[in-house]
């Protein structure tokens, strides 16, 4: 078997994906143009069956406005799946760093821009205790993170909404949020000439983006994190600190899900949250991380893409299509990646196909996955 | 007492689809499969369910439909599971991936189909006559204490889970299958050597894993809600998961775990008018089981009691 490049098996995958969604949008009596429309509409703000409309850039700036907790949560998924971990308590992880971020910036009193960044290191260290507990469970009991995270995720909802109610200001006319955070906290609007509640928040990404390919890809430890990954024995045996760098790992991925949380409170609703339900961002990092091959530049493009057909619902509603299929979108996605080895035979067999008479010695090498 | 004889039915309804999904979960787990898709399972089922016995009753077929609408969702709860199947035996695909992947697919599809059939995000309301309606059996509801807890308004679905309860256990413990279906969970290169056919195993095993998960989400829908929305399932396939690992992945540990967390979630319910726990905020007893299964798993983790290749994937050749 060939070694083959995981972003091109994620390109493919993602392909196959559209043009599921494409064939499917068909095949249940709805045109597939509307589904090109309403993509391209949520990408430039161009509508195409509406051509002397002009650009409306707020479409564009929602897409970016999604594209930034979406690609902060993949970061997440993906340093811990650096690490041999997978991160599924993203969305725990998102809710305690919301809630640390509605507590300090209702509870503490702080000049603007200070304020921000306040709650948003807050929510990291919120974030980093959630994912302390299945690093260490996970190091030093060897018990598997994916079912403490899940059960994680649905006790982060619970405690943070007993603590919300318990002990910060309720608003009195809905009762199912706090009072507005004051306006020292909030995140401000990058323009206000659109209505996209596109903030400052961005820069949090990008701050995100660098951390992880510099820690990952410059640093001995990010070496260490990567060797232990691949083989924790190999990594043992060479000295590193196995123990350690999965707690770490674990510590530095919950931050970056709890980052995403509190852009949303103090960017989007301004207020702090009681949650009735998961927002889906800590599971849309793992197509992220998954379909950007785990790496800076992949979650980048993955989860420009993925916070596209997030952003998309609203117009596909609008031209009669479910905006499901963006789930659905998704999960083919996911499952294609899962299936790579199907999709890596394929490749291989075209390839043989090709080049019979050139690759012929190759094709002897013992099949280790 | 009184408040007693209320709560045991409710906690009976409740425990009755953690029962059935942690039992789907035990199958595949015990085979050697991680399957966290119970989640999307459920929902599938749930959803055909809903559909099923809206079309049976429009059809006039009355009180057979939600018998038809039961077996559909099993069916299809089959269907669905296989591409786990297909993805974790034939593909060496990662199997937390794989059910992720389905769990992500299950909400979408089931919301999707519902918008394409009925043009809303949900299904339409069916008549609580036409689903399951609380009974009482006739003679064993006279018997003092037992009579009121266990047969009095009771759902006959809830047999049905401790009608498979009991016969999972049957199989596991009793029958040359289950030690079989057991050894795939544990060493299945072992028991390759010895004449079993460990796809073929893990095949059956997921069959039935996904016949009881889609009941599951089928039994939730048509006893506790009278349509099929979004947040039918609102993540009890994963509650049925921590169910199976507090159950310690065996058929009699299920029915404890199960009736464990169907009274934690009624004392949510209850807990205003039970002078003990009335202080508490509702919440707390919701959190309770997610709580309890992560204190359960530390504590297990010293003993090896579940199943030990689950997750892994089946390489013949490894030693």
């Amino acid at each position: 078997m060939k070694k083959h490049n995981p972003l091109v098996i994620s390109l493919i995958a993602v392909v196959i994906g559209l043009l599921f969604a494409f064939g499917l949008v068909a095949i249940t009596g709805r045109n597939p143009f509307d589904l090109l429309t309403a993509l391209v509409r949520s990408m430039t703000g161009f509508n195409m069956q509406k051509p002397d409309a002009g650009i409306n850039p707020m479409f564009v700036l929602n897409w970016f406005k999604y594209s930034v907790p979406m690609i902060l949560t993949g970061l997440s998924v993906a340093f811990a799946y650096r690490t041999g971990l997978f991160n599924i308590g993203g969305e725990g992880q998102f809710i305690v760093g919301g809630t640390a971020a509605a507590f300090v910036a209702l509870c503490v009193d702080l000049p603007p821009i200070i304020h921000p960044i306040a709650c948003l290191l807050a929510a990291a260290a919120a974030g980093a205790v959630w994912g302390f507990l299945p690093g260490l469970l996970k190091a030093y009991r060897g018990i598997n993170e994916v079912v403490i995270c899940i059960m994680l995720n649905y006790s982060a909802m619970y405690i943070c909404n007993m603590l919300t109610r318990g002990l910060l200001p309720i608003d009195p006319n809905t009762n199912a949020r706090t009072i507005s955070i004051p306006d020292s906290a909030v995140l401000k609007q990058v323009t206000t000439a659109t209505a996209s509640q596109f903030n400052w928040g961005f820069l949090a990404a990008i701050v995100g983006l660098v951390i992880f390919w510099f820690i990952i890809e410059k640093t001995t430890f990010g070496f260490s994190l990567k060797a232990t990954g691949f083989n924790k024995e190999a990594a043992r045996f060479a000295g590193m600190k196995v123990e350690r760098n999965i707690i770490l790992s674990m510590m530095i991925s919950g931050a970056f899900c709890g980052v995403a949380g509190a852009l949303l409170v103090l960017g989007e609703y301004k207020y702090g949250r009681i949650y009735t339900g998961f927002d889906n961002y800590g599971f849309d990092g793992i197509s992220i991380a998954l379909v950007g091959a785990a790496n800076a530049v992949g979650v980048f493009f993955a989860g420009m893409l993925f916070s596209l057909l997030k952003s998309a619902s609203g117009n596909l509603q609008i031209f009669q299509i479910p905006s499901e299929i963006a789930e659905l979108v998704q999960a083919i996605i996911i499952y294609l990646v899962a299936i790579q080895y199907a999709i890596i035979l394929v490749l291989d067999k075209i390839d043989f196909k090709g080049f019979k008479k050139k690759r012929e010695p190759k094709s002897i090498e013992g099949g280790d996955a | 007492m009184e408040l007693i004889y209320q709560m045991f039915p409710i906690a009976l309804m409740c425990a009755t689809p953690l029962i059935l999904g942690a039992l789907g979960g035990l199958f595949s787990e015990r085979s050697g499969i991680v399957n966290i898709a119970v989640d999307g399972t459920m929902q599938i089922g749930g959803f055909v369910a809903a559909a099923i016995l809206i079309v049976c009753m429009d059809a006039g077929l009355g009180g057979a439909s939600k018998w038809i609408a039961l077996l559909a969702s099993m069916i299809a709860g089959v269907v669905f599971i296989a591409l786990h199947g297909v993805a974790s035996i034939h593909f060496k695909a990662d199997q937390t991936i794989s059910g992720t992947a389905l769990n992500v697919l299950a909400g979408g599809l089931t919301i999707y189909l519902c918008q394409v059939f009925y043009g809303t995000r949900q299904t339409p309301f069916f008549t609580p006559d036409a689903s399951f309606q609380r009974m009482t059996v006739p003679v064993l509801s006279e018997i003092p204490v037992i009579g009121p807890m266990l047969f009095t308004n009771v759902y006959s679905t809830t047999y049905i889970a401790f009608a498979f309860i009991l016969i999972t256990w049957f199989i596991m413990k009793k029958t040359p299958f289950g030690l079989r279906l057991r050894s795939c969970g544990e060493f299945p290169q072992a028991s390759a050597s010895m004449g079993i056919n460990v796809v073929k195993m893990r095949w059956i095993a997921l069959c039935i894993s996904g016949a009881l998960s889609g009941l599951a989400g089928a039994v939730l829908v048509l006893t506790t809600s009278n349509y099929y929305f979004v947040n039918s399932i609102h993540g009890l396939g994963f509650v049925a998961i921590a169910t199976l690992i507090f159950g310690q992945w065996n058929a009699l540990g299920v029915l404890g775990a199960g009736l464990f967390f169907g009274f934690a979630q009624t004392f949510g319910y209850f807990s205003s008018s039970i002078p003990l726990f009335s202080a508490m905020p509702s919440d707390f007893f919701t959190l309770f089981p997610y709580l309890v299964t992560i204190i359960a798993l530390i504590i297990f983790s010293g003993r090896s009691v579940g199943p030990k290749a689950s997750g892994e994937i089946y390489d013949s050749g490894k030693r």
